[in-house]
């Protein structure tokens, strides 16, 4: 077998072990299908009565966001997972087996798209329920919204995959997960319209690439016009996994337990 | 059962002496060869010039106390860690040049227990054979035939978080075998085991290295390394400090030693007095009510103080001889012993 065979087997491997805990973890299947339902239910019903979206309905701005962080955070349970594999020792066993050094996290980053996909289907759902439409949008703008989508998604496993190898154990990577990078999805035209911010965070979340992503899903779902064109957020999730599948790696190989 | 009696019941033959093992060493007698290995993290020196071999087919045990440098020796031949100083060659291979070849031919299995606690036994176990590159009808065999040798059979379809402690090392250790490896590195295999999994550990690995498998344990437990190894290299502050058989180990502390414990503290100045003239060293010494002093058969042994000790109307409690345990050897060594070094560790620990 050739290097790239042996690495997409190894791969394949991995991610079936990934999720095959899934079920048997009922935390993790309530993180992928309660978690997200409950936050489109809140943002809907609670807040979005109080938020003003002219020209849409809140359900309609909401949803392109919704999803948006939800799939982002879709690979944070790549972060768990490694923290967890470092803790426990497992890091050492596979890097002490003769596999694909790339294997453990392109084995995480692959069934994180499996789940996100799944994630997709439990947010339409709920979504179309509470009240959600897409509007002028063709089979092939739908699509490509989802394909923006699970590369979001994928550019934020290795995000996740770096936090989690950096992480001494499962609660850090939650600390990091959530104080740090959950608060940047907020800062964004995800739940309001950034015209509604005040000076300072305004320019931050146009800045943000999570409006620039949320922004090109509602041109493609509702037929807004972009702040900025849509390959921007393709762009941007390219190079985020530019950025981070390298670092991911190089520190996989340098990682130790404990 | 004492660590004493323990070390010496386990003691009966010795069929690991060999006529000169240091004389005609090669590379091809050699599994693992290690010459000047030294690692520092940031300020910390974990290894200052580790030198040693360990010959096909024997078992070494690595003993030393915690920080000691035995787990970094370990991460450095299963090439998880790169030296900074030194050569280290396993199954012929070198650990930093030739590490992709070498992972094929190593097992490893630690105080960890590196397992998948939500896969199966057998999940777990096919997994690896799969990331060795097995075909899926041979991994899942080879599964199964492992399972039913380390006694999991029962339990092969549950999840291994739902195992005893004992039995994910027997798992981990079956993963570590899984390619049959010529050479198995266990790091500390029986750390935090009950008595009898740790028993069951131990018969595991004696019929491993009986069948050929070079092993290098490493332990802080000196009943362990008597039992379990051929030769013992003792580690102290990332150096060897010693080396040698068991036996030989020992006789650098002075072989035997008569121990009578007097039922009369108050007489132990009696006691020492009554034995002085048969002593084989140095002159008896009794700090509490445990004489003790070093002993030599040829001058009528154990029933000689007895009668000593009865003219002298000393009562006594017991009277025994006792061969000397490593740790006899590492406080002989190091000034200390392994036991207290680890209370000192743990110690700093709480307070940083």
């Amino acid at each position: 077998m050739s290097a790239l065979a042996l690495t997409v087997s190894d791969t394949l491997v991995l991610a079936r072990r990934n999720l095959k805990r899934i079920p048997r973890q009922p935390d993790l299947l309530i993180a992928y299908t309660v978690q997200p339902v409950m936050f489109v239910l809140l943002f809907v019903y609670v807040f979005g009565g109080a938020i003003q979206t002219p020209g849409f309905d809140y359900v309609d701005f909401l949803m392109p966001g919704i999803i948006c962080q939800s799939i982002a955070f879709g690979g944070f349970v790549t972060a768990l997972g490694l923290s967890e594999d470092v803790q426990k020792g497992l890091i050492d066993r596979f890097r002490s087996l003769p596999m694909s050094r790339a294997a453990v996290l392109t084995g995480r980053t692959f069934s994180d798209i499996v789940l996100n996909c799944l994630s997709l289907v439990v947010l339409f759902t709920v979504g179309f329920i509470a009240g959600f439409n897409f509007q002028d949008a063709t089979v092939g703008e739908i699509a490509l919204g989802i394909f923006l989508l699970l590369l979001l998604g994928y550019a934020f496993s290795w995000i996740f995959a770096l936090v989690g190898l950096y992480s001494s154990s499962p609660e850090t990577a939650n600390a990091i997960g959530f104080t740090l990078i959950f608060p940047l999805t907020f800062a964004s035209s995800m739940f309001v319209p950034a015209d509604s911010m005040p000076d300072g965070l305004r320019q931050f979340a146009e800045a943000n690439p999570f409006t620039t992503i949320t922004d090109a899903l509602r041109s493609l779902w509702l037929d807004t016009p972009p702040h900025s064109d849509i390959w921007m957020a393709f762009v941007w999730c390219i190079a985020l996994i530019a950025i981070f599948a390298p670092l991911a790696v190089a520190r996989y190989r340098r990682v130790s337990a404990r | 059962m004492t660590k004493c009696e323990l070390a010496v019941s386990v003691w009966p033959t010795e069929p690991w002496t060999r006529d000169g093992f240091d004389s005609v060493r090669s590379m091809q007698d050699d599994a693992i060869v290690v010459e000047g290995l030294e690692k520092s993290y940031g300020s910390v020196r974990a290894l200052a010039g580790v030198d040693f071999a360990v010959r096909t087919g024997s078992v070494l045990g690595l003993l030393g106390p915690n920080g000691a440098g035995k787990t970094t020796v370990v991460r450095i031949l299963a090439t998880l860690l790169k030296p900074d100083a030194g050569t280290a060659r396993v199954a012929g291979l070198d650990a930093v040049r030739d590490a992709a070849r070498l992972r094929a031919r190593i097992g490893l299995a630690g105080q960890y227990a590196a397992v998948d606690e939500n896969l199966t036994g057998f999940e777990n176990l096919e997994m690896v054979g799969r990331l060795y590159h097995m075909g899926r009808a041979e991994a899942r065999q080879r599964a199964d035939e492992l399972l039913d040798r380390f006694e999991l059979t029962d339990a092969a379809k549950r999840p291994a978080k739902t195992y005893s402690g004992g039995m994910r090392r027997r798992l981990d250790l079956a993963a570590a075998l899984v390619v049959r490896p010529p050479v198995l590195f266990l790091d500390e295999p029986t750390t935090g085991l009950d008595p009898r999994s740790r028993l069951g550990m131990w018969e595991t690995i004696e019929r491993r290295a009986a069948a050929g498998t070079t092993v290098l344990l490493t332990t802080q437990y000196l009943d362990e390394a008597d039992r379990l190894a051929d030769r013992i290299v003792v580690i102290d502050h990332g150096a060897v400090i010693a080396e040698g058989t068991s036996d030989e180990l020992k006789d650098r502390v002075g072989g035997e030693r008569l121990e009578v414990t007097l039922a009369d503290i108050s007489q132990s100045g009696i006691a020492v007095e009554a034995l002085a003239a048969i002593t084989a060293g140095e002159p008896p010494i009794c700090p509490e009510n445990v004489l003790s002093m070093p002993m030599r058969r040829d001058r009528g042994g154990i029933a000689e103080a007895v009668r000593r000790l009865d003219d002298a109307d000393v009562d006594i409690e017991d009277i025994a001889i006792r061969r000397p345990t490593l740790d006899d050897v590492f406080i002989a060594l190091t000034g200390r012993s392994a036991e207290q070094e680890e209370e000192t560790e743990t110690r700093e620990e709480v307070a940083a």
